[in-house]
């Protein structure tokens, strides 16, 4: 098997982009702003149920110890207290978590063992959050200290005790594979340069302003769990937790509330929700549970990627023809979404570079570390950044300007749709007019000679350019396609969506996934006023809890946007065919008489019309003024259900993957920088983000993620890194250790730009938009700073480069 | 181990509250928790992120790090004071017209920190928002719009006091 047996199906698109819209593509003012400016947004710790306990959690700290005896009887017997759960008592409650198996198992009160700083040991329920805490100072825990693996070196070389699952067959490789896709050894060898480099990406996370939390409580009469949670999947994976309590999926509601940020990390976050609904079992009454600060920093489900590679590319004539690829990963103590971090590197591995062959060799290592989740990019973002570190270095080496290297490697806008090795296929795209865009925004050609003015006056100028991709709407084979075998070949991924026109001719649509910043009601409110004529402030939002639930993998991987606009075509089709079908009873005429236009049901000859309005009072309340067939029961609610618009299986043999991540956007990313040589301290002075995401369908809020992903991908660059010393300790667990950007460190304007190529395959030709910021950052950053020391001899090989670590590189460095 | 309580009369949004907490009590968890005023958001709970951030006598406080005791008599304003639904407070009309906000978690104590540097500083440069407003994290935006948005709403005020 090869990509050239890969078959492209048919689009499935209903409706293709237009020239101009009437609500699409317009800058409108979010539908979900006013309560959230006016405090009375509801989050998850703004629940509250009659009769309601608190609970807190008392955190490992140690990296990796056998739990010999836990005394929890001083804490049971403080007034206030309800009751104190320690991992005995859960695992004869509940199975794993979501994500167990093959031998490593996580339980949401580590039994047994405790393999992180911060594993949760025990958890108290009491009258008050302050009461839980006392509680908590008087639980006495005796461990007994195993071999700290604080290092992917010291996970490889580990024995006996240094093992962190012993059920797992492999010791601590949580995961390895080797594949070839295409002719990676010829293309080598033809090569007349080979550029090699080794590179290294630490590890960060989302850090919304809003930890994870949940309220839960338990019916014993119905066997009920219900749960409040600021988890984003439970439409998609709400049985996984459901599982972990033992009991079917129906026997647990999870009601969804706005959530305060995610950036991936409440993407599915399990721990919290399972915990707060074992707790509430216990207790027999709600427990609310919520995470502070240094709880989610701890033992959150989001840590990203932690990477070191071993890459080089090949290059014949001054085209990139191959890339090798070596890769360990650092993936803390749990494995979380199997190997979906690498199966969605494997979607944009080759950049937007027209390159022949890829070999990928990944050795995935378990450490006493927090479990990696996902973060913005969900491992894509890294190897944006390897790809692009690997193709400045090869500019540099063959004494090429960086931007004319890109251009002659870049993907051809008539080669599209576009199969790239490893079988993932971009549909459409023209980067060169990204590119052309961005560097005339920034002023590139001018660039030079005030970097040379700047530097006779002793300031250190640079400029980077970064051509990357921005995948969008993922298929579920990410998660397990680099297993030969796996035990559950998942490759749904749907999005729902229901409207009803009330009674009152109100449009009502029912989400199936949260708000989790992320504009979901102005986004479905645009598109379906687009379809429906009706204004788009006028439309009444609701959330569908899992009792109520149609499929839906919410947003994540960048999909949402295409995801609810495919199922509000399909849900407004059927919508307005039994209204016309309604229409036409009340006019006395044929459905072929009626049309649709601009709200409004009219006859051909336009002397006759219907409101949505007239429609809906006659559809609730005069069944008999209609035919007696089932076309006219009363009411006037539709459902949709919108499957993954292009997604294949992979190759058996693995020697493709299949298509998975096919909605392909694309941007061009252009920082200026000043660095201070004697501090290593780096100003942003101006910044060009320059992205295509096909038809853009609000470019108020996508420049809102553009800029928000830009302040991440900045801070993953310069700022942000997750701390474990050699002893497995996490020292900077904190705000005020762990700094997240400021507007002080932002650069002054970042000024955006849009090339549209609309999707061939979407609704309207959207493509996804919500992970790009921090998925072209971070390698434009550190080209600027690379290219402003440059005199120096300076050359980057990893993030983040704080000030400190900057000094040292500059020391180092040949002209330091 | 009954911990004594302490009264307390406090102003809070222009109406005077009397409470008994414990002297542990967070001021943050006072307003929330007891007075049911969930508009103030809790962040990181160590004075870091600000979105906790009300005015305390006419300037700016970290709720999370002050205790309801503390307050004892003084004027407390959340962003429950500020504008209605039906009625906003330029402040948030210049969020919102900016796009000032994504997730809204932050966004509270954004507000009173906005309102404080325009109470007292009501035509600031560029770099004063800046400055004044660095002390507040945002995760989503990535600041630009929020800066945006108190520029906006200083000229929204400027009119208003003039008009």
């Amino acid at each position: 098997m090869s990509i050239k047996d890969i078959v492209i199906p048919p689009s499935r698109r209903k409706i293709g982009p237009a020239k101009s819209y009437n609500h699409i593509g317009k800058p409108m003012k979010r539908l979900e702003d006013p309560p959230l400016l006016t405090g009375t947004g509801q989050f998850i710790d703004d629940v509250v149920l009659p009769h309601m306990a608190h609970a807190a959690v008392l955190r490992s700290p140690l990296a990796h110890a056998r739990i010999v005896k836990i005394d929890t009887s001083a804490a049971e017997a403080l007034e206030g207290v309800v009751c104190v759960l320690t991992g005995e008592d859960v695992a004869k409650t509940n199975d794993p978590q979501f994500g167990s198996g093959n031998g490593i198992e996580q339980y949401c009160i580590a039994v047994g063992r405790v393999r992180h700083v911060g594993e949760t040991v025990a958890a108290v329920v009491a009258e008050s959050r302050y009461i839980a805490e006392d509680a908590l100072e008087l639980i006495e825990v005796d461990y007994e200290e195993l071999p700290v693996i604080a290092t992917v070196e010291q996970g490889i070389a580990a024995t006996g005790d240094g093992i962190l699952h012993p059920n797992h067959e492999n010791g601590n490789i949580a995961f390895e594979c080797n594949y070839d896709f295409g002719t990676v050894e010829e293309d080598f060898a033809a090569a007349d340069h080979v550029i090699q480099r080794e590179l290294r990406w630490g590890r960060t996370s989302g850090m919304p302003i809003e930890t994870s939390g949940a309220v839960a409580s338990y019916n014993p009469g119905r066997s009920k769990f219900e749960v409040y949670s600021n988890s984003s999947m439970y439409n998609y994976f709400g049985h996984g937790i459901a599982a972990s309590l033992r009991v079917p999926p129906s026997k647990l509601n999870v009601i969804p509330v706005y959530a305060g940020g995610s950036f991936g990390s409440k993407m599915f976050a399990h721990k919290v929700p399972t915990l707060t609904a074992t707790l509430a079992r216990a207790a027999g009454r709600p427990v609310k549970f919520i995470e502070d600060r240094i709880d989610h920093m701890l033992s959150s489900d989001q840590h990203g990627p932690e990477r070191v590679f071993d890459c080089s590319v090949a290059i014949k004539g001054g085209k990139m023809t191959s890339v090798k690829i070596k890769t360990v990963d650092d993936y803390g103590a749990y494995a979380q979404f199997g190997v979906g971090h690498h199966g969605n590197a494997l979607s944009q591995v080759t950049g937007p570079y027209d390159i022949g062959s890829v070999r990928y060799d990944l050795k995935a290592v378990l450490t006493n570390k927090c479990q990696q989740g996902a973060y913005r990019g969900f491992g894509a973002e890294v190897s944006n950044f390897m790809i692009e570190r690997l193709v400045d270095a090869a500019a540099d080496e063959l004494g090429e300007d960086r931007v004319e290297f890109r251009r002659r490697n870049l993907i051809p806008k008539e080669k599209f749709p576009h199969i790239i090795p490893t079988g993932n296929l971009y549909d459409s795209g023209d980067y060169q007019a990204v590119l052309a865009k961005a560097l005339d925004k920034i002023g590139y050609d001018d660039f030079r000679a005030e970097q040379e003015a700047a530097l006779k006056e002793g300031r250190y100028l640079g400029i980077g350019v970064a051509t990357v991709q921005e995948r969008s709407v993922f298929s579920a084979t990410e998660y397990w396609m680099l297993e030969r075998d796996p035990a559950f070949p998942l490759s749904s991924v749907p999005e729902s969506v229901g409207i009803t026109v009330d009674v009152s001719g109100k449009v009502v649509v029912d989400l199936h996934a949260p708000f989790w910043g992320n504009s979901p009601e102005t986004v479905v409110g645009q598109v379906v006023a687009e379809l429906l004529g009706v204004d788009p402030t006028d439309i009444i939002f609701t959330y569908a809890d899992t009792d109520h639930g149609l499929p839906s993998a919410g947003p994540a991987g960048s999909r949402y946007t295409v995801m609810i606009s495919g199922a509000v075509v399909g849900a407004t089709e059927k919508l307005v065919t039994k209204m016309k079908r309604m229409a036409a009873v009340m006019m006395g005429t044929d459905e072929e008489d009626v049309d649709f236009r601009d709200g409004i049901f009219i006859t051909r000859s336009g002397n006759r019309s219907k409101t949505i309005e007239e429609i809906a009072t006659a559809a609730y309340n005069f069944r008999l003024d209609f035919p007696d067939s089932d076309d006219f029961s009363s009411g006037l609610t539709v459902q949709h259900v919108y499957d993954h618009p292009l997604t294949t299986m992979p190759a058996d043999d693995r020697s493709h993957l299949g298509i998975f991540y096919p909605i392909m956007g694309h941007m061009c990313h252009v920082p200026v920088v000043e660095v201070d040589i004697e501090t290593g301290s780096v100003k942003i002075l101006r910044y060009v983000a320059v992205h295509d995401c096909g038809t853009v369908v609000n470019p108020l809020t996508l420049g809102g993620h553009v800029r928000g992903g830009t302040a991440q991908g900045i801070g993953s660059a310069l700022y942000e890194k997750f701390c474990y010393d050699e002893n497995g300790q996490f020292t900077n667990a904190s705000f005020a250790d762990y700094t997240i950007p400021s507007a002080y460190e932002m650069p002054p304007d970042i000024q955006i730009g849009h090339v549209e190529t609309p999707s061939p395959y979407t609704e309207f030709g959207v493509k996804g938009a919500g992970e790009g910021g921090r998925m072209g950052a971070p390698p434009a950053v550190v080209a600027a700073v690379e290219d402003a020391l440059k005199p120096l001899g300076v050359r980057i090989d990893e993030i983040p480069i704080g000030p400190s670590r900057l000094r040292e590189i500059i020391r180092h460095s040949t002209g330091g | 181990m009954a911990i004594k309580k302490h009264e307390l009369s406090v102003e809070v949004n222009g109406r005077t509250v009397r409470a008994e907490v414990e002297p542990r009590m967070m001021l943050s968890d006072f307003l929330r928790h007891e007075l049911g005023l969930t508009g103030t958001h809790v962040g990181c709970e160590h004075g870091v992120c600000g979105a906790c951030n009300v005015m305390l006598n006419g300037r700016s406080a970290r709720s999370c790090l002050t205790y309801a005791v503390q307050v004892d008599g003084a004027k407390i304003e959340t962003v429950e004071s500020l504008g209605t639904i039906d009625k906003l407070h330029p402040l948030q009309q210049a969020f919102w017209e900016k796009h000032g906000l994504q997730c809204g978690f932050c966004t509270p104590g954004m507000l009173i920190s906005a309102l404080e540097l325009l109470e007292k500083n009501p035509k600031p440069t560029r770099e004063e928002i800046v400055d004044h407003m660095s002390g507040n994290l945002c995760r989503c935006t990535g600041y630009q719009n929020i800066i945006d948005a108190v520029a906006y709403a200083a000229e929204l005020m400027a009119e208003q006091a003039n008009g």
